[in-house]
């Protein structure tokens, strides 16, 4: 008799535990998990020592891809929407409502005006195979400036940061900066990678720190 | 597999009614645990690590017309130009300068910048990047700057002479 009693009771274990600690667990990365935006190219930024983070909100981003091409994009749905309709008037390009409902929650653009229409009547599907040949940033046709100037106009608090890839030409980044200047914009950020400090660097900090 | 314990308040009782209440509040587990940790494993290998930082830049405002530009001992500035292949040329002065090549490595530019820093009061630093250099170049350059606490630096536009004395440095 004794002996099937035993048999019984073995096999189960208590599963509570590990399952408040998977749960607690999946909660957790489901809450700081923050969806990519698809972005149309992928830039693989460079790396640098500073390490100031981001501000998640109220952001220009204008990126400069590999093959020197500028997008742009700029957050908050209102401020996009309002940011084209004014761009509309600009370039006697008319948006429809629904036009302008999909452009609100698009990521970065990099199209001239005339073609951005076409661009959004598209499908979903079909605006991800399209290659965009970025904004025009010449000095005689510079749509960037009036994107900038109305973004700004739709949303004052908005701060600029440009976003390009480590093989992008100085000379894009040149004109960029330019535009900016040109718009008395002359304080901007460079989103870099992160890298630590050298390490004789740092103990200099440290040493210097210590006796303030 | 798992279970939970049903019936704790139980213990004064006894016969078969009580039996039959531990048995109905068993409940498998498993495929919640499986759903979770599927769930957990999804989440963390979705989730980036490593927020990208930003580097703040501040560019002077563009000269008006009549506004005078301050003048700087020659002797103070340091030039340095960025060139194709992750190159950058450095030369102090402004009158007969002599380029010198190096890169940005640890030995590189920094070392040029802590020596120069060090014997010369003031230093001011200007940094003109040649049209075929990279815009890591740029950042890294900025990058410079920051570790080797230069204060005053300049990001300026590279000048026809400036190409002539790089000419020079690159076939040396």
């Amino acid at each position: 008799m004794s002996k099937v009693k035993m048999h019984r009771s073995t096999p189960s274990i208590d599963m509570t535990p590990m399952v408040d600690l998977a749960f607690l667990l999946v909660t957790f990365f489901m809450l700081t998990a923050t969806a990519t935006p698809d972005e149309p190219v992928q830039v693989s930024i460079p790396s640098s020592v500073s390490q100031m983070p981001i501000p998640e909100r109220d952001m220009i981003v204008i990126t400069i891809s590999k093959d020197d091409k500028v997008f742009f994009t700029v957050d908050g749905t209102f401020t996009r929407a309002k940011m084209l309709d004014e761009m509309g008037k600009l370039y006697n390009v008319s948006f429809s409502e629904d036009e302008k409902q999909i452009f609100s929650v698009l990521t970065s653009f990099g199209l001239p005006i005339q073609q951005l229409k076409q661009f959004l009547q598209l499908d979903r599907e079909d605006r991800k195979g399209v290659t965009q040949g970025g904004i025009p940033v010449d000095s005689l046709n510079n749509q960037l400036k009036d994107w900038v100037l109305q973004a700004r106009l739709a949303n004052p608090k908005v701060r600029i940061a440009i976003k390009g890839d480590g093989d992008s030409g100085y000379p894009v980044l040149k004109k960029v900066m330019n535009t900016l200047t040109d718009r008395k914009v002359n304080r901007f950020n460079l989103i870099t990678g992160d890298e630590q400090l050298p390490s004789e660097v740092k103990a200099a900090a440290a040493a210097a720190k210590k006796p303030a | 597999m798992a279970e939970i314990q049903g019936g704790g308040g139980d213990g004064g009782k006894k016969g078969g009614k009580v039996r039959s209440k531990k048995t109905s509040t068993r409940i498998d587990m498993t495929p919640m645990v499986d759903l979770a940790f599927l769930l957990l494993t999804f989440f963390v290998l979705t989730s980036t690590l490593s927020k990208p930082q930003t580097m703040e830049i501040t560019l002077p405002e563009k000269p008006k017309e009549g506004d005078k530009q301050p003048e700087v001992n020659e002797k103070k500035v340091l030039t340095l130009v960025l060139g194709a292949n992750d190159k950058v040329y450095w030369y102090v002065g402004i009158t007969e300068p002599r380029a010198e090549k190096t890169d940005f490595s640890k030995d590189g530019i920094r070392k040029v910048l802590l020596e120069k820093k060090a014997t010369i009061r003031d230093l001011i630093v200007l940094i003109k990047a040649m049209d075929d250099s990279k815009y890591k170049n740029m950042v890294d350059i900025l990058d410079e700057m920051t570790i080797s606490n230069v204060q005053r630096f300049a990001i300026v536009d590279i000048t026809s002479a400036d190409k002539d004395i790089v000419k020079e440095a690159k076939g040396s």
